[in-house]
């Protein structure tokens, strides 16, 4: 059954909780990478491919190897590797990183030099083992996994490439000393995320967030607006 | 290198999160409650010490070209025992930092204190740098995190510092605070006063 919760699942991880915007990650190469439009799109691009790639690699091996009972069919049903996730993890991103560097430079030398250069960079990107780690929390299928690996990618590449253009512009306009640089790509990512809280409203499918955290957060934001909405009309 | 010296390198004059702009992805995440971001900070020192030191020890005998992989076994280890010692004693708050404590590994300034002063140092001066450098990450979070517990939540540690007398004055809480973007404006204010106030301009 293709269900709707899928393209939930995709359309809330681009825009409800993108996973630059409301959850912080990718940031060290998000700041670093986005001074220029192309280059954001290579880094963009390079993220969502690497993400398609190992997040359901790393849901098979968390799924068939680590899970308690998981070894059973080898006939050992009482090890529960659980504690190894992290290296795993871990290790599977670097791995597949420095494949599909080796793969690209072989076959398409063209995508290596607009990709390449990003690739080494994305091993230690937050945004990859988030994902990982958030389909491990959420308790996704395979077919979850995938769709929302590829919304992750194409959330944190929409936001690369939107603050790149932002900050093309900035370089034109006039930042008070000691703002420029880092602290106004901060606060203009700030404004960015604003904007990206307008989709909080999207709810395709009925069904609480997956994150309580941020469940309670726009709780609380609800509540902020129905106490100003008192005070108005009161 | 003194040790003071490296302390006062780490912790103000190249403060990693405002100057080197490393590890802002968890510095954000975890700081809506005081607690939580204390606790991020404190584990992000143990792990960068003890990592530290290990790769330290470790740095003539790990071959050049896969010295990536090999910190990151190294800080991974240091996570996973982390995860499990919060999760056995302090489960809430290992609850409320959920991901986050898994992240601590791609946490840029891990990697970078690993690649820029472990593997050209001896241990002990590379333990000082994870400490220095785990303090500094440390006082930014407590700083973010203080703010947005006062002016969001109306209190510190979960204890109520708002007298309610200024609920009943028309005083309420900000919304606004607890919510992702504020976090990014106020590292940005924060970054603007430090630099202000005249740190080094480590940035580019």
């Amino acid at each position: 059954m293709f269900d709707l919760n899928l393209i939930s699942i995709f359309i809330s991880s681009i825009f409800i909780e993108n996973i630059l915007l409301a959850y912080f990650l990718g940031m060290c190469s998000f700041l670093a990478v986005s001074k220029r439009v192309d280059t954001a799109m290579g880094l963009g691009q390079a993220v969502v491919f690497v993400l398609v790639l190992t997040a359901p690699i790393n849901w098979i091996i968390n799924q068939y190897l680590l899970l308690p009972g998981a070894l059973a069919f080898i006939g050992l049903p009482n090890v529960d590797l659980q504690f190894l996730q992290f290296i795993t993890f871990i290790s599977v991103i670097a791995a597949v990183v420095q494949l599909v560097e080796m793969i690209i430079e072989k076959f398409s030398p063209s995508l290596y030099m607009s990709l390449g250069i990003f690739l080494p960079l994305i091993a230690v990107n937050c945004a990859i083992l988030g994902v990982s780690l958030f389909m491990v929390e959420r308790e996704y299928s395979l077919i979850e996994t995938i769709v929302y690996s590829a919304g992750s990618g194409i959330g944190w590449w929409l936001a690369i490439v939107a603050m790149a253009s932002i900050r093309e512009k900035i370089t034109y306009s006039n930042v008070p000393e000691g703002l420029e640089g880092l602290g106004i790509t901060m606060i203009t990512t700030g404004l960015m995320s604003i904007g990206f809280m307008c989709f909080a409203g999207i709810n395709l499918v009925n069904e609480e967030s997956d994150n309580p955290a941020l469940y309670d957060e726009e709780k609380n934001s609800i509540d902020f607006m129905e106490q100003n909405n008192d005070n108005i009309y009161s | 290198m003194s040790i003071s010296k490296i302390m006062k390198k780490s912790i103000w004059t190249s403060n990693p999160i405002a100057f080197q702009v490393l590890g802002v992805c968890s510095a954000l995440a975890v700081t809506v409650q005081l607690k939580s971001g204390l606790v991020m900070g404190l584990a992000l020192t143990f792990v960068v010490s003890g990592s530290n030191v290990i790769l330290s020890i470790m740095r003539h005998y790990i071959p050049h070209r896969i010295r990536i992989i090999v910190e990151l076994a190294v800080i991974s280890s240091f996570v996973s025992v982390l995860d499990l010692f919060l999760q056995a004693y302090f489960f809430d708050i290992s609850k409320t930092l959920s991901v986050f404590v898994g992240l601590i590994i791609t946490n840029c300034i891990v990697m970078g204190r690993a690649e820029a002063f472990a593997l050209a140092n001896d241990p002990i001066p590379s333990f000082w740098d994870g400490i220095g450098n785990g303090t500094g990450y440390a006082l930014v979070l407590i700083a973010i995190a203080s703010f947005r517990e006062i002016f969001g939540s109306g209190s510190l540690f979960e204890i109520q510092i708002i007298p309610e007398s200024f609920y009943d004055m028309g005083y309420s809480n900000n919304g606004l605070v607890l919510l992702p973007p504020s976090a990014f404006i106020l590292l940005g204010l924060i970054i603007w006063s430090l630099k202000t106030l005249g740190g080094a301009q480590g940035e580019e």
